[in-house]
């Protein structure tokens, strides 16, 4: 009961200008019931724990305790050379490695000033929104698995997902860790043959959303179950530092891509899909609906691209020593903003690499959204966050 | 209708279920190990080393220069250099790897040893079923295990192993132009002093 006490003094120090809801209390006698979900549960997306203190069947607190896959990627990164930690940065959100390399790639470009040729620009473009698209599928899979599915809408999901990883392993040589982009461009060319493939894989995508949302968007449990449940407020979500498809299903229009218009985005035709009440349902319905958004692009970027080449000639991939200086460079992942902050002091490893998780930064808010509600809310409200324990621990 | 998504939702997974029994497109799986799907040409998984010819020590195109060790990020690969010389392809001495070993429980397949590999002398493999039960030293492949044919290499990444040739065909071209140039310059001062 102790540890109760000083854990509700330290929750009670927030400021009011915060909008978080006031920290519960359990109606009647008796002790909260304290229980580990995690990191050990087929629901916590990876190995995570949350620490909820119970009255009943009711969340009076909530803790999440992570760090059981934390790999000292930031580390390590100080004791190599920047292309060596260009693999690693697959390994942060495993199942987007692509938008991982490309924030990294564009951080150093920053740093050292480098170009990328245009050729370049749209294959990142091509396989960072085909990235975008079997994330969301993937996320809203087993978003469904929690509720109960079994397993079918992520099944379908999947089907879908391992004709994308063909068309890396096809292109990059591998399915899921590609370590495909590099400082100045992308290391190898698509070849028409590949080009063609997408094409026809892009082709059938939109098929395959029309029958995932006749599935899954007016099925009655799915609607009872997320409508209402989990609330993250427009304001509590921007002071938290929230992004991504989180930030856009509480109403407010943030989107990277939009904004940065980092790479050659800006000549893309795409709309930002905005959500009304911040619930479960909203953020499952914004990634349905960037997955349609995805596809828009996709087809735009395949009919434009140019010929020419993917690396700049001013590349180097030996003894490549940027000057001294800082750099941020950020995008719009699939789970939001992914930002990597470099420090130059001169030489072949950086003085100080930090990932910015958006995963983590979108679990900070995890408590106010499932105060007062049941554990099974609470296992839905947490899979709508869609994290990824990589990124979320590096 | 109460009920009405649900019974749209199971409309869905009637459609694919028989489906399944009559389009490919909706049945993607095999059935592994009696059925294999073949790999893509990019496909990698761990390195091997190249060697030209049929006798894997002579024709190995790798001089120990040490560079993959160097840039390798998880660092598994070990290499000590050779005391003695031995002519390459091109006809120069070069130093040869005593020992060239990779540890593939350690290798992340990031290709990056491939990438600045300035002799062709390390490609990546396809071969995935590497399991073994020795658990001490099963996974550490040395340089005979890791030595295989440039027919080899052929047979798993044709269109990239023509492309290899065709580089070292070109330098060796080259190398003999330049040895010819010099040969004749050599023989015409010969000449030239004697008349």
């Amino acid at each position: 009961m102790s540890e109760m006490q000083s854990h509700s003094a330290i929750l009670a120090d927030k400021p009011e200008s915060w909008n978080r809801p006031a920290v519960m209390e359990p109606e009647g006698e008796g002790e909260l019931m304290e229980v580990a979900m995690g990191p050990h549960h087929p629901s916590t997306h990876g190995v995570f724990r949350m620490d909820v203190a119970l009255d009943g069947e009711r969340v009076m607190r909530l803790r999440p305790v992570f760090g059981y896959l934390h790999r000292n990627h930031e580390k390590i990164a100080e004791g190599q050379s920047y292309l060596a930690s260009m693999p690693y940065t697959d390994r942060l959100d495993y199942i987007c490695p692509i938008t991982n390399n490309w924030a990294y790639a564009l951080a150093v470009e920053k740093l050292a000033g480098q170009e990328v040729p245009e050729r370049a620009e749209y294959l990142r473009v091509i396989l960072g929104e085909l990235t975008r698209f079997q994330n969301h599928a993937s996320s809203i899979g087993f978003l469904t698995q929690e509720m109960g599915a079994m397993g079918t809408p992520l099944m379908y999901a999947f089907r879908e997902r391992e004709k994308i990883l063909d068309l890396f392993e096809e292109l990059t040589g591998a399915r899921m860790m590609v370590n495909y982009m590099r400082f100045g461009g992308c290391r190898v060319d698509a070849s028409p043959g590949w080009l063609e493939r997408t094409r026809k894989v892009v082709a059938g995508l939109a098929g395959f959303v029309d029958e995932f949302d006749r599935l899954l968007s007016t099925n009655e449990i799915l609607m009872a179950r997320t409508q209402g449940v989990g609330v993250l407020k427009a304001e509590l979500a921007v002071n938290a530092g929230v992004t991504g498809p989180m930030l856009r299903a509480s109403g407010v229009n943030y989107d990277i891509r939009k904004v940065d218009g980092y790479g050659i985005y800006n000549r893309f035709n795409f709309r930002v899909p905005l959500g009304d009440h911040g619930d479960v349902y909203d953020r499952y319905m914004i990634r349905m609906l960037e997955m349609r958004e995805s596809i828009g692009i996709l087809q735009q970027a395949l009919r434009e691209i140019p010929a020419g080449p993917v690396m700049s000639p001013t590349a180097k991939l030996r003894g490549f020593r940027p000057k001294r200086g800082e750099a941020y460079g950020r995008i719009e992942a699939p789970k939001g903003e992914l930002g990597f902050y470099l420090i130059s002091n001169g030489g072949p490893n950086p003085y100080r690499y930090r990932v910015r998780p958006p995963s983590l930064i979108n679990l900070t808010v995890l408590e106010d959204m499932c105060l007062g509600v049941n554990v099974a809310d609470v296992v839905l409200i947490f899979g709508s966050v869609d994290i990824v324990l990589g990124e979320v621990d590096r | 209708m109460l009920g009405e998504g649900i019974l749209k939702g199971m409309a869905e997974t009637a459609k694919n279920f028989f489906g399944s029994y009559f389009s490919a497109e909706r049945l993607t799986t095999v059935e592994y190990p009696e059925q294999r799907i073949a790999p893509y040409e990019a496909a990698r998984v761990f390195p091997f080393l190249v060697f030209d010819g049929s006798d894997w020590e002579a024709g190995m195109r790798c001089v120990a220069c040490q560079i993959c060790e160097k840039e390798c990020p998880p660092k598994c690969i070990f290499i000590e250099k050779s005391k003695d010389k031995k002519p390459d392809a091109l006809g120069k001495q070069q130093f040869y790897p005593a020992r060239f070993d990779i540890d593939i429980s350690v290798c992340m397949s990031c290709q990056i040893c491939v990438e600045v590999c300035p002799f062709e002398a390390i490609k990546m493999d396809t071969e995935y079923e590497l399991s073994t039960d020795n658990r001490f030293g099963g996974l550490l492949l040395d340089r005979r295990q890791l030595a295989k044919s440039n027919q080899y290499y052929h047979q798993i990444h044709p269109a990239e192993a023509d492309g290899v040739d065709a580089r070292l065909a070109a330098e060796k071209a080259k190398a003999d132009a330049k040895t010819k140039i010099t040969a004749e310059a050599k023989t015409a001062a010969i000449a030239g002093e004697g008349a």
